[in-house]
């Protein structure tokens, strides 16, 4: 679907006619610094920055309003990482569309380094809010989206959510006023991993049936699988005109650990640290491209 | 009989969740809607009202208390500017940072106890730290919500508040105070944390002191034996009490100590040095608020007679206010009497 919302300067390399194999190279990209950023830190959110590297590389590369040469252009889309955990896979995004000098990453959570496992808005250009503590983000994209609707600006703001976190009660109270003040321009995007901390969501605090909780809620919800890209483009080209009306939330089911098979579906690679064997390993594997999962979170098995 | 028993009003508390104000015989389920030009001292929404009407940055937000802070009056005015976020309070105060992240200079209005102790986490991580310009408007604090109990009451609020970096923490004594604190804040950078009393504090002030500054004590009374310094709706009950000590023969110095954070060390040094001795007063637990914060500060300074009153280190008893400002002794006679303990004449 054509869209011409973009900005003048747009960067090279985004926009909605970037092919699908520009974008799974994105996605790996993202997967390759996680492990690169994790192992100068000596310990990472590996897997659930995998499970949203396709969802980075769309929304980044072909979907958001943004431009890397104005970071506070004020109609810009905003995006809110409310999972901000996965912040080691939107620096290098940021990093590499121009927002700031990749060599800056070098310095990953080193002393006084501006990234950290959590994202800081006052210290790395791009990032629109500050994240880290659990349920809040959701909060920030109804003020978001309310202060775009006082004046009248014509951008979105999007707000990527774990799953886990859905336990949060403050989300369900964002859930509620959003629908509430018919915020149309609100775009929620879930990363449906399946897995938190301690295990299976459905096991700790189950979310399920995620989609009739938003609908019950006032919102639209859409699911797609997460890491197809057709399926994420066609539903961020599918969405309703900014302005007035039900916030729409893309339910994607995604596979925690996707692309490193060891990780995959594994729970103790919620934060974890690559051996220097196991590195190389790693690398290699991803860049060979991503394989068929090793594991289905609908179904809570492994496949092979 | 103190200042506030004397107030028929204080022992009235049917109009705290309409904000009308209007004590007397009427049923008060038939007056909501009394202009605040007759409240005392809630002139929250007015004030709003006014400074919007020349900053277009200002939105206010409120949880289902727009009449009892009368942020009404501002939505009345600016409709398109204000949001009711229902009884939502950490989503309001996330919310307001996210406003805030987008250029507005939010207010978000509520009760204390829903504020500064409910939402401190999101004041803590959406708003002081990334220095985000939202104003926590937090009325009906200590203990004037007097018979509606603990989870009303907010002792505890300065001593979570003033441990947060970067958050402004400032106590408005009375209604020309809160007109400069809103006024004075729409140019101060970073979050802040505005503490109200009831609504109806009496008068310290004739006008908006014109040389209000935060982190600037007012010194309201000169003296030379001692020094109370007292905050918020303290203030008015200690510029009583200092009477009542000139009666006795003791000269009391008398310091508004609005802003908490940044402390004005200083006026506290000054006050030391001096006048030789301390009294806090404040409408919060002894632990962590004002008197810690003077404490703080005389520690590395100069060792003085001093005493810290306010709550004691307990949940309130619950009774109307009046009531329970005369059982904790922060009315003007209360005070005096501390003084005089502090002196070593009680």
């Amino acid at each position: 679907m054509a869209d011409d919302r973009g900005p003048e300067g747009r960067a090279a390399g985004r926009g909605h006619n970037v092919s699908p194999a520009f974008l799974a190279d994105r996605a790996k990209f993202v997967r390759k610094e996680t492990v690169r950023l994790s192992r100068i830190a000596g310990a990472g959110h590996y897997s659930s920055t995998f499970s949203a590297a396709e969802l980075f590389a769309a929304l980044y590369y072909a979907h958001l309003r943004i431009d890397p040469a104005r970071p506070d252009w004020p109609d810009r889309d905003r995006f809110v990482l409310s999972k901000g955990h996965a912040a080691i896979g939107l620096y290098p995004v940021l990093a590499d569309l121009g927002f700031f000098e990749p060599a800056l990453l070098d310095g990953y959570t080193r002393l006084g380094s501006p990234f950290g496992d959590h994202p800081d808005m006052k210290k790395v250009k791009g990032v629109d809010f500050s994240s880290g503590s659990l349920g809040h983000g959701l909060s920030v994209a109804v003020g978001m989206a309310l202060a775009a609707r006082v004046q009248k600006r014509g951008n979105r703001v999007f707000c990527m959510l774990g799953d886990g976190e859905l336990a949060e009660g403050q989300i369900w109270e964002a859930a509620m006023a959003a629908a509430h003040f018919r915020l149309g321009s609100l775009v929620a995007i879930v990363d449906r991993n399946g897995l938190c901390i301690d295990g299976h969501t459905e096991e700790v605090m189950s979310v399920e049936p995620l989609a009739d909780r938003f609908a019950g809620f006032g919102w639209d919800p859409v699911r797609i699988d997460g890491h197809d890209f057709g399926q994420i483009l066609g539903a961020l080209d599918d969405l309703p005109p900014p302005g007035e009306g039900r916030p729409r939330v893309i339910i994607a089911d995604t596979v925690k650990g996707r692309g490193v098979a060891m990780m995959e579906g594994a729970l103790n690679w919620h934060v974890g640290n690559l051996a220097d064997e196991d590195y190389e390993a790693v690398m290699a594997e991803l860049d060979a491209g991503l394989r068929p999962a090793t594991w289905d979170n609908a179904s809570g098995e492994h496949r092979k | 009989m103190s200042e506030r028993t004397a107030d028929a009003a204080s022992q009235d508390q049917s109009d705290l969740f309409t904000g009308d104000g209007a004590a007397g015989a009427r049923s008060k389920a038939t007056v909501k809607g009394t202009p605040a030009r007759q409240m005392p001292a809630f002139v929250l929404g007015e004030e709003l009202g006014d400074l919007a009407e020349r900053d277009e940055r200002i939105v206010v937000l409120t949880a289902d208390l727009a009449s009892a802070n009368r942020t009404v009056e501002f939505k009345a005015r600016h409709p398109e500017r204000f949001f009711d976020f229902g009884i939502a309070e950490k989503n309001m105060v996330t919310a307001a940072a996210g406003m805030a992240a987008c250029g507005h200079v939010p207010f978000a209005a509520t009760f204390a106890s829903f504020l500064g102790i409910l939402c401190a986490e999101q004041i803590r991580t959406d708003c002081a730290y990334p220095n985000l310009p939202v104003r926590l408007v937090a009325h009906h604090s200590g203990i004037s919500m007097g018979f509606y109990g603990t989870s009303h009451h907010a002792v505890e609020d300065l001593a979570m508040m003033r441990t947060i970096a970067g958050l402004t923490v400032v106590c408005a004594t009375d209604a020309s105070m809160l007109r400069a604190i809103l006024r004075a804040s729409l140019d101060r950078p970073g979050a802040m944390y505005i503490r109200l009393g009831r609504g109806r504090d009496p008068e310290v002030y004739k006008a908006p002191p014109a040389d209000f500054a935060f982190g600037r004590a007012i010194r309201l009374r000169e003296g030379k034996d001692l020094t109370i310094i007292a905050t918020g709706a303290e203030v008015y009950p200690a510029l009583g009490a200092a009477e009542k000590l000139a009666g006795q023969g003791i000269s009391a110095r008398v310091v508004d100590m609005h802003t908490i954070s940044p402390l004005d060390r200083e006026e506290i040094r000054a006050a030391a040095a001096e006048t030789g001795a301390i009294l806090t007063v404040e409408e919060h637990n002894v632990t962590g608020g004002l008197g810690s914060a003077v404490a703080e500060v005389l520690v590395e300074c100069e060792r003085v007679p001093f005493r810290r009153h306010g709550i004691p280190d307990e949940f309130a008893l619950i009774g109307p206010p009046a009531a329970l400002y005369a059982h904790y002794r922060l009315d003007s006679d209360g005070i005096a009497g501390e003084a005089l303990a502090l002196l070593g004449r009680g």
